[in-house]
């Protein structure tokens, strides 16, 4: 893997310099940053957004100079790692995730020449556009073969944050697996972080212990998986493809692919004509990709394509109602699709999902 | 061979030594392990130590990460000096952010110069509460304070995840876990224009002054330094032990919440999950560090906080591993215990003859 490194020197000064005069010298690199919340060897959510980086290299070459701080926790320390990226003649800023949002804006607007994209926001400004994936459509392919999987009609689920994004997730991938087996239901533990291998381990283990025999993240190590790979379960990829940690539990994976977006993106600066847009796409786009099925019989690999092949087409809604609320109220009528300001603010669980929402 | 022979009386010129000998030995380990890492060294050590006081910024951002470190790491060490281990000052400063924050979005849009000063006041009498539960345990049932204090931060950390996620969640936030921003009355006022360095400096160096006059020109000072080091003794000169463990837990509690409101109400703006960073267990290598004396404390603060920022600009400047910054810093507490070891005992080599003497 091939990582450049920046001139030495890079003092604030010549930055300031950079910055000035960057834009009017064509021949002079567009210098992209990247903020992670994970290291970039988490091998899930991080450690593909680091993919996203080294596909805009590879792209663009001579022409972009990319750099990366990992690991920046989501508290005070992100305003200032925003600040010293945005302060050393960095043209796009990409923060990749829901925490940054705040920090995002407030740098943003001390930087108006600066452009800032946040993954999984909702707040935007003029250099502050927004991007995400509706990885709730890969849920509901991966929410089917768990479905079919399962013997103990019992599915894990380790949740991250209860925001809506997390709650989607977990609605989604429970009325898919309901569809296919009427008799399933799902088990959610939350660990309040996005990264925390030994978390998500005991997490794991303790879904497994309560009679789960398949189990889904939305957190970003393959802590999860090994476990099930241990304990002769099934579980799923997440963000990343993640087979080498479980080449027998794995069943499949949802795939975050950013590269296609950043490449994009960066594109349009180098040219001029980025604008502050709002981005969610799925899987008919290739934002969302799903892995290999590894262990799937025939038939339920069918079904789960004929989901996916559903949403690329545009025929299939993973929410369509019929659809009650968990307290037992309507939300979609028959045939009725969820529309997408209900599924972004999304704080409800859908019947059937065993438990209380933290809120 | 060589071997450890006990001092008959602390070195002193060692125990002022060891810091600047531990940080040393973590600039050389630490540019070994860069080497490793097939970085160069002295870029390296350069981009840490050097270039974070080369520009305004960094050095504003210097006082923002010291500001906590300090404020916290004088209260610790009060109590450390008396043998009272506040290992969850972490916790304490999560709720001072909670129920300063707290306050200030309960006078939401309330305009006033008594906002800010009525959140630090419930901040401090939050922190040095939640810190007086393990004194109290300890002081009726003997019960270790280290662990019940340490447990306590866990406790602190879901409390504020859980009013983030309830009652004290934006109403406009789309269900996500963060409060409104506070208001400008409730928004700590800026030292310097452009920067983030706030108030808050002024309060820990005020601290650092109250705490060396306390501890070292007070009758408190020395009955905690009495507990320390002789606690019969410290009994017969008529110093309460119960109070004494009371006090030191209240007072570093107390610092510790009045950082927590600080950052929330600074640096961080409002009251988010991410919003602790890890300040009380730093700041308890901060005091060590700083030999549990306030001046010591404050130059460890602004070290430790230039290695954090030193440690970003490596990262983003070098691509540095973030995992290698941490493991620099871990250094620095192991090469500072494995020195203090030298101020109490001397090294003295053994050979046949030496045998027979000793």
């Amino acid at each position: 893997m091939e990582r450049r490194t920046f001139l030495a020197g890079l003092g604030a000064t010549t930055a300031a310099t950079t910055l000035g005069l960057g834009r009017a010298r064509a021949q002079d690199p567009v210098k992209v940053g990247f903020i992670y919340v994970g290291p970039i060897g988490d091998f899930g959510w991080s450690y593909q957004h680091d993919q996203g980086r080294l596909a805009v290299e590879e792209e663009y070459g001579d022409k972009v100079q990319t750099s990366y701080l990992e690991s920046v926790p989501e508290g005070p320390d992100a305003e200032r790692a925003l600040r010293q990226m945005a302060q050393s003649g960095h043209s796009l800023i990409f923060t990749t995730s829901f925490g940054y949002m705040n920090p995002t804006l407030k740098v943003a607007k001390q930087f108006p020449q600066v452009k800032f994209e946040h993954a999984t926001g909702y707040k935007r400004d003029a250099n502050v556009a927004t991007y995400g994936s509706r990885f709730y459509e890969g849920r509901a392919v991966i929410g089917t073969i768990a479905g079919r999987m399962t013997k103990t009609n019992t599915i894990g689920y380790i949740a991250s944050f209860p925001i809506p994004e997390v709650v989607r997730g977990i609605n989604s991938a429970f009325l898919a697996a309901r569809a296919v087996n009427p008799d399933v239901k799902i088990k959610i533990v939350w660990v309040n972080t996005w990264i925390d291998p030994g978390k998500e381990a005991d997490a794991a283990n303790a879904l497994i212990e309560q009679g789960c025999d398949v189990i889904m993240q939305h957190t970003d190590s393959p802590a999860p998986l090994t476990i099930a790979e241990e304990k002769g379960i099934y579980a799923f990829g997440q963000a990343a493809d993640m087979k080498e940690y479980a080449p027998t539990a794995r069943l499949s994976s949802i795939i975050d692919d950013w590269a296609p977006y950043y490449i994009e993106r960066v594109g349009m600066v180098m040219d001029g004509t980025w604008e502050a847009t709002d981005t969610w796409k799925g899987i008919a786009s290739g934002m969302v990709k799903i892995g290999d099925y590894n262990n799937v019989p025939e038939d339920v690999a069918a079904q789960a394509d004929a989901i996916k092949d559903g949403i690329v087409a545009g025929t299939h809604h993973p929410f369509t109602g019929p659809i009650k609320k968990q307290d037992g109220s309507d939300w979609l009528a028959a045939g009725e699709t969820a529309d997408d300001g209900t599924l972004l603010g999304m704080n409800f669980y859908v019947e059937g999902v065993d438990g209380e929402l933290p809120s | 061979m060589l071997r450890l022979e006990p001092r008959k009386e602390r070195s002193r010129a060692m125990a002022l030594a060891a810091p600047l000998i531990a940080v040393a030995l973590t600039m050389i380990f630490g540019m070994i392990l860069f080497a490793l890492l097939g970085k160069d060294p002295v870029r390296a050590i350069v981009t840490i130590f050097w270039e974070p006081l080369t520009n305004d910024f960094s050095r504003s951002e210097l006082l923002v990460k010291g500001t906590p470190l300090v404020l916290i790491a004088v209260g610790l060490a009060m109590g450390f000096r008396a043998g009272i281990w506040n290992i969850g000052a972490e916790g304490q400063f999560i709720v001072g952010a909670i129920a300063g924050g707290a306050m200030g979005l309960a006078f939401y849009d309330v305009q006033g110069v008594w906002v800010l000063p009525l959140m630090c006041l419930a901040g401090a009498a939050a922190g040095a509460a939640w810190a007086l539960i393990p004194a109290i345990l300890k002081v009726k049932f003997n019960a270790n304070e280290i662990l019940v204090s340490l447990m306590l931060v866990y406790v602190a950390g879901l409390w504020l995840s859980a009013l983030v996620t309830g009652p004290l969640r934006d109403p406009d936030g789309f269900n996500f876990p963060e409060s409104r921003l506070f208001h400008d009355s409730a928004t700590l006022p800026i030292l310097l224009e452009g920067t983030r360095a706030h108030v808050g400096a002024l309060a820990a160096l005020a601290a650092v002054l109250i705490g060396w006059a306390l501890m070292e020109r007070h009758e408190y000072g020395f009955s905690l330094k009495l507990f320390g080091q002789a606690p019969r003794a410290a009994r017969f000169a008529g110093f309460s032990q119960p109070r004494t463990v009371l006090l030191a837990m209240a007072v570093s509690g107390g610092l510790a919440g009045l950082a927590g409101t600080f950052e929330a109400a600074g640096p961080v703006g409002q009251l988010v999950p991410g919003l602790p960073a890890g300040y009380g267990f730093t700041a308890i290598i901060v005091a060590f560090l700083g030999r549990l004396h306030p001046a010591g404390i404050l130059l460890a603060g602004l070290l430790m906080a230039l290695t954090y920022i030193g440690g970003e600009g490596a990262q983003l400047a070098m691509q540095l591993p973030a995992a290698a910054i941490s493991v620099f810093q871990g250094m620095l507490l192991f090469f500072l215990l494995g020195m203090d070891v030298f101020s109490r005992y001397r090294l003295v080599p053994t050979r046949g003859l030496r045998k027979g003497a000793a």
